[in-house]
């Protein structure tokens, strides 16, 4: 097999030997890691932990002087970093197992909970297995799109998607209820390929879930606040909206910035370690940033590195980058990372664009266009994987 | 109480109160059970004794069953199983443990160095199947070799504390009287009750090892009385075959505290196991199927690697496999195994 890539700087083929030198030394990497594993490790997620919980006790405490504007603000910024740090930090990094080497309980990923509507064993089922293995293969990975957007020039057009931005708009602001729907695949139910008997279960946990969270957030904590119910609860429901935003837009920088590169079935049937190794460079973004805004990411921003190594504890991943990058660089692979204002903004460009007709893009109409909505020239790459280099053209 | 802790757990909810206690104080628990050490004792060669005090979870145990320490080494928690040797009167929600410093014993010997009083470790609740039965027997001897010393001596106390009449043999094998930990309170409790006979063997030094007419002088009754027997493997091979031979086997109650566990034999074992939610494959090899997921980079959780404890229960989807003690082979699809001392027969497919 061999990866022909095209890239700015014209096309770039890796040999089949090449692909496998680049699994050996990702693979080499891991085992560095998982060997070095140890209390740093365990000190460093105890004292997220800490800080989460910190602030959301914090957050919680502060909503009792709310009928004050600046204690009120403060409650909802402190809970709002309780929550991202236990989605993201914590949540999401737990639920992939990378802590699981721990063997302790509460940092389990088979019985780990976040705080978010979505429960964890479904979100392990799309997020954990369909989006990594399948990265960005269209009709494999529902995180293309989500089911609900065009993102990628690969879906097929439709008039729905003229609402792609309000669809997105929503998306970002019930992030949290989007997630928790993930998994039910409704766009499959529409198209018939999936029947209301199989969600039943589904749905079940979704309301277990949910219910609870709901009567926390939004019964429970503000009663307690007695006279301040209203203030608490507007309190809480801006928490929940400012780490919807936030994830939203963290998480769309994984693999929807421009440079991103999708796959089809038939260029990934059959992939080696080397070549699935690619895929997920490929395929994912980072975004750079201080030490402290790794952290608020969840280390999502070094999707990159999550996506080669995702049970590895995301602390490590700013340590392995710059070895990641290296090799990247060493065999002509992109390495797509920029700040969060470039990628977040690329991203929406996309949604924007995407939401259009191909054929109103290609037409001489495109030139009256706003800049933002203009197809751009695709920057990225192109995979194709051949029999033979003779046979992919070179 | 109840209605309040329901309330707080609504507030913590999705994660349990302890999980916010933990981090103020370790000892205040809702649900987790922990123990504090409170006091630790090296005296005798290669043996550490520690007392422990619990959290109020405990429930206690019945004389000769074990339990699970968890404490943290290089991050990692491990969990280990001992049989305490208090008493089941002990009312004083304390926890005596003795257990022998193996050389490669990661958890043994990480407390031998650095257990200390008002250190806090796991604990999970006592289990086993080894210990008395509510009914006492008419006559009871109690076997034991080396570290195997600490269940019978549990049920042994837990006779004293009783004020048990009948008779009791308590015979026990070591290399020498310095390596007998309770060695003096062992003499006291036979000189304080005559119907307790407390026998030191030193096969080492005697040339006395067990045999038929071993267990006839010393216990002359054996045949009316139940028999508890721990101790390694060899000691426990000489007792089963006395106790067949005398068709007395049902008589006899065993627990092993070395696994002894047999591997399939390699040169008959094919087929691939599929670790089928970590999407991990490994070539069949007859080790355990926990060795070999662990082989396989995996890491699932574990606890005695004997089969008692059932730590790495994991559900085994489809295919056979050989319970490595018994040699039963199993193949009923979705049932949850034991790792630890399951083997693959040919295509199996586990969910870790």
């Amino acid at each position: 097999m061999t990866i022909l890539t095209e890239t700015k700087d014209g096309p770039l083929v890796l040999s089949p030997d090449q692909v496998e030198e680049i699994g050996r030394a990702l693979d080499e990497l891991r085992a560095r890691v998982v060997a070095d594993l140890g209390e740093r490790d365990r000190e460093y997620i105890y004292d997220i932990i800490k800080a989460q919980r910190g602030f959301e006790i914090a957050g919680r405490g502060l909503m009792y002087l709310g009928f004050l504007p600046p204690f009120w603000l403060a409650g909802v910024a402190a809970l709002s970093v309780s929550k991202i740090l236990d989605n993201m930090e914590i949540g999401h990094n737990v639920m992939h197992g990378q802590y699981d080497w721990m063997r302790e309980p509460g940092l389990n990923s088979r019985v780990f909970e976040w705080d978010n509507v979505c429960p964890g064993d479904q979100w392990k089922h799309s997020h954990n297995y369909m989006h990594h293995t399948y990265t960005n293969i269209h009709g494999r990975d529902r995180d293309i799109g989500y089911g609900v957007l065009r993102i990628d020039e690969g879906q097929d057009w439709n008039p729905y998607y003229l609402g792609n931005p309000v669809y997105a708009f929503l998306l970002m602001v019930f992030f949290e209820w989007g997630v928790m729907l993930h998994d039910l695949e409704a766009d499959n139910i529409v198209k018939g390929k999936r029947s209301w008997s199989d969600l039943k279960p589904l749905i079940k946990g979704q309301l277990r879930k949910s219910g609870r969270q709901v009567l926390k957030d939004y019964v429970a904590f503000p009663l307690l606040t007695g006279p301040l119910f209203l203030s608490t609860l507007a309190g809480n429901a801006t928490a929940n909206l400012v780490r919807n935003v936030w994830a939203y837009s963290i998480i769309f920088c994984g693999h929807f910035p421009s440079g991103v590169q999708t796959f089809t079935e038939e260029e990934t049937a059959e992939e080696t370690r080397g070549e699935w190794y690619v895929r997920q460079m490929l395929g994912s973004a980072n975004i750079s940033g201080s030490p402290l805004f790794h952290i608020m990411s969840g280390n999502l921003s070094h999707q990159i590195e999550h996506h080669l190594f995702p049970d590895l504890p995301a602390n490590r991943y700013p340590q392995i980058a710059p070895e990641v990058r290296a090799l990247c660089e060493k065999f002509g692979l992109p390495y797509n990372t920029g700040p969060l204002g470039k990628q977040i903004g690329s991203v929406w460009a996309k949604i924007f664009q995407l939401a259009l007709p191909p054929r109103v893009q290609e037409s001489r109409l495109a030139k009256f266009l706003p800049a933002a909505l203009r197809k751009q020239p695709t920057s990225g790459v192109i995979v194709m994987r051949q029999q033979s280099p003779t046979e992919a053209g070179v | 109480m109840v209605a309040l802790l329901d309330l707080v757990q609504t507030l913590t909810t999705p994660h349990p109160v302890d999980r916010y206690l933990e981090l103020v104080r370790p000892m205040l628990t809702v649900r987790d059970m922990r123990a504090r050490i409170i006091s630790v004792d090296r005296s005798v060669p290669g043996t550490i004794s520690l007392s422990l005090r619990p959290t109020r979870q405990w429930d206690g145990l019945r004389a000769g069953q074990f339990l699970q320490l968890g404490v943290v080494i290089e991050g990692v928690r491990h969990l280990r199983c001992y049989s305490p040797v208090n008493s089941q009167h002990d009312r004083r929600r304390r926890l005596d443990l003795t257990l022998r410093v193996h050389p490669h014993g990661l958890v043994s010997r990480y407390l031998h160095e650095h257990a200390r009083p008002g250190m806090i470790v796991d604990l999970e609740p006592a289990s086993g199947v080894f210990h008395l039965p509510d009914h006492r027997p008419a006559r009871v001897l109690l076997i034991s070799g080396g570290s195997g010393i600490t269940p019978v001596l549990s049920m042994l106390r837990t006779l004293v504390d009783e004020g048990y009449s009948g008779d009791v043999v308590f015979l026990h094998y070591a290399r020498s009287p310095e390596l007998v930990p309770h060695h003096a309170e062992l003499a006291e409790i036979a000189a304080a009750h005559p119907n307790i006979a407390v026998e030191m063997r030193y096969p080492e030094r005697d040339g006395r090892g067990f045999d038929h007419d071993e267990l006839v002088r010393v216990a002359p009754w054996f045949a009316e009385a139940q028999t508890y027997l721990c101790g390694p493997p060899p000691l426990m091979e000489s007792v089963r075959d006395v106790y067949s031979g005398a068709d007395l086997s049902e008589r006899l109650h065993t627990e092993e505290f070395v696994a002894s566990t047999v591997a399939v034999d390699s040169a008959e074992v094919d087929g691939t196991t599929t670790f089928s939610a970590s999407g991990v494959t490994a070539e069949n090899a007859g080790a355990s199927l926990l060795e070999q997921a662990e082989g396989a980079g995996l890491r699932p959780e574990f606890g005695c690697r004997m089969g008692i404890c059932f730590s790495c229960t994991s559900v085994r989807r489809s295919g056979c496999t050989r319970n490595l003690r018994t040699g039963e082979l199993e193949a009923d699809p979705d049932q949850p195994i034991q790792l630890c001392v399951q083997a693959a027969v040919g295509d199996v497919d586990i969910e870790i």
